[in-house]
């Protein structure tokens, strides 16, 4: 069935140095199906012009088609209203835009509490928020298995004034999956905020933000069989309409004078500028992609994921980490007494792409104590040969290093 | 005041590191290659700890590189040592063809053609996380 879908993906199908491109970096970002080249390339044909100023009507034709994407976005996630659907260039604008909005509501001594597992995207900018309002960042400790602490989750929130808590859906290390709808309702209960990265979770989770019960979700095209480019920064409209826009300028305003500039309304006060409109367009298509899969492609999926997790796990050389039955996408370990990035290089020779380092995520690699590990992740086009050739290309790699 | 080597842990014996840069010309298969770069690594002396310093550390690699540099009579000598093995191997490679040459030698030495004989030239791109261009350029901008 997979392999049907591996036809696809024209990028998949290809050699290097004479080896059939294995690809296991999925997390890092998907391969992208013809149909949505397909769809941002008939765009450019066919209907470019700038959205929002329909005087003619080519523009009106790439207003209500970029309309429509946050239309479907809307009920991709399950979102109450479209105009809560804000589109950025990523999950890392989406975050930076929501802690810049957030800077005059935090106050000198609230704490925001970060997921250990998570992202840089996902930890800098709260980093910063707190540097512009006085508040404090606190990381939420894992438990030994590396998932998230809950029972020390639960005490933070008891005895720290908590405004924010920041969450990753999927570790993009890991693999490891948060109970965000378990989360959000105990930092609900105690009044705070819950931001959630939902990068590595969107192509594989079916997400519906409303029964989560988070206040903000971000996610990204590009790992999602969409163009880069282009992300989302969803909010419940409550919370969305207070944020302060961290860009300004052309879209975003009702009236502009020099005595004073009144702000337009959700969503354009928070899209300054002309979007990424093709690739918009491209992440419309990936939507149509995903929602039309079969039920068996995210299964199989599943599989691939345990199945990648068993046949390491038989490997007497390899250390897994944080690797549970329950995990979504990726799985990360080491060679013991090798260093990843020797892997990563005769992974490499043999056509078989993988990750090799920080995962940008350097806080859970000193809490694992490792410098960096390998993680090879999957997506709906990984077949069996893939993990076959993966594991084989690995002993080669083991037998090398000897 | 951070440390640094002996000028005579720099004057090691190259014979071995030049066969075994041989060895890696002659392979024919890339496992072959591969596995005689490790060798040529291990022909490359270890850094004692305190060595293992940030000061010496080679920016732009996943894994951690370090390089010293001195120069005796006139020449040009390096010690380099890394904690993946590929690199250290790719390292040797450079010091093969570079130790204890002089400055007009050094400006000579074209890396991109070298790697390139070797059937290395893709280990040499800037987008690679290995650090080798720049530790190449680091090794050139030594002497200099």
């Amino acid at each position: 069935m997979n392999n049907d879908l591996k036809a696809l993906f024209p990028a998949l199908n290809q050699t290097l140095d004479g080896y059939p491109l294995c690809y296991l970096d999925t997390a890092a970002t998907s391969q992208k199906p013809a149909q949505v080249l397909e769809a941002m390339d008939s765009f450019y044909r066919q209907h470019n012009a700038n959205v929002h100023r329909a005087a003619h009507q080519l523009s009106a034709r790439a207003t209500s088609a970029y309309e429509t994407v946050r239309d479907s976005l809307k009920e991709f996630i399950g979102a109450a209203q479209s105009n809560e659907i804000i589109f950025t260039s990523g999950t890392t604008q989406s975050i930076n835009m929501l802690a810049w909005g957030l800077t005059s509501q935090l106050h000198q001594g609230d704490v925001i509490l970060v997921d250990s597992a998570a992202h840089h995207a996902n930890i800098v900018p709260w980093q910063e928020l707190a540097k512009r309002s006085g508040a404090e960042v606190v990381p939420i400790p894992l438990t030994a298995d590396l998932r998230l602490d809950i029972q020390a989750y639960q005490k933070q929130l008891d005895t720290l004034p908590v405004r924010i808590v920041a969450l990753a859906h999927v570790s993009n290390v890991l693999g490891t999956v948060n109970d965000i709808k378990a989360l959000s309702a105990m930092a609900k209960a105690k009044g705070a905020l819950v931001a959630v990265d939902g990068a590595q979770a969107i192509a594989h989770h079916k997400v519906n933000v409303v029964k989560l019960g988070c206040d903000f979700y971000s996610f990204s095209s590009h790992k999602m069989y969409g163009p880069s480019g282009v992300g989302v920064l969803w909010g419940c409209y409550q919370e969305l309409d207070k944020l302060e826009p961290m860009l300004t300028g052309g879209e975003m305003i009702d009236t502009v004078s020099f005595d004073g500039t009144c702000f337009g309304q959700l969503p354009n006060r928070l899209e300054a500028g002309t979007p990424p409109i093709v690739e918009v367009i491209g992440l419309g298509a990936a939507l149509k992609f995903i929602k039309e899969l079969p039920v068996e492609a995210f299964d199989h999926e599943q599989q691939m994921l345990n199945l990648l997790q068993q046949r390491l796990a038989q490997l007497p050389q390899v250390e897994l980490y944080g690797a549970h039955q329950d995990n979504t996408g990726a799985v990360a370990f080491n060679l013991k007494g090798e260093h990843h990035q020797d892997v990563g290089i005769l992974l490499d020779q043999q056509g078989i792409a993988i990750r090799c380092g920080h995962h940008c995520a350097q806080p859970l690699m000193q809490i694992m104590q490792i410098s960096g590990c390998c993680r090879a992740s999957v997506g709906v086009y990984t077949s069996r040969e893939d993990i076959d050739r993966f594991i084989t290309a690995l002993e080669d790699a083991i037998d090398l290093l000897g | 005041m951070s440390a640094s080597p002996a000028s005579q842990d720099f004057l090691f014996d190259l014979v071995p590191l030049q066969s075994a840069r041989d060895k890696v010309l002659d392979a024919n298969n890339w496992q072959e290659k591969y596995r005689q770069i490790m060798l040529l690594g291990k022909q490359l002396p270890t850094l004692a700890s305190e060595l293992q310093c940030e000061s010496a550390q080679v920016k732009g690699c996943e894994s951690k590189a370090w390089l010293y540099y001195c120069k005796i009579d006139g020449n040009h000598y390096y010690l380099v040592d890394s904690e993946a093995r590929v690199v250290k191997g790719l390292a040797a490679l450079v010091i093969a063809q570079l130790q204890g040459k002089d400055s007009a030698e050094i400006a000579k030495f074209d890396p991109a053609h070298y790697f390139e004989q070797l059937g290395l030239a893709g280990q040499l791109s800037p987008s690679r996380t290995n650090g080798l261009t720049a530790l190449v350029n680091g090794m050139i901008a030594a002497a200099d």
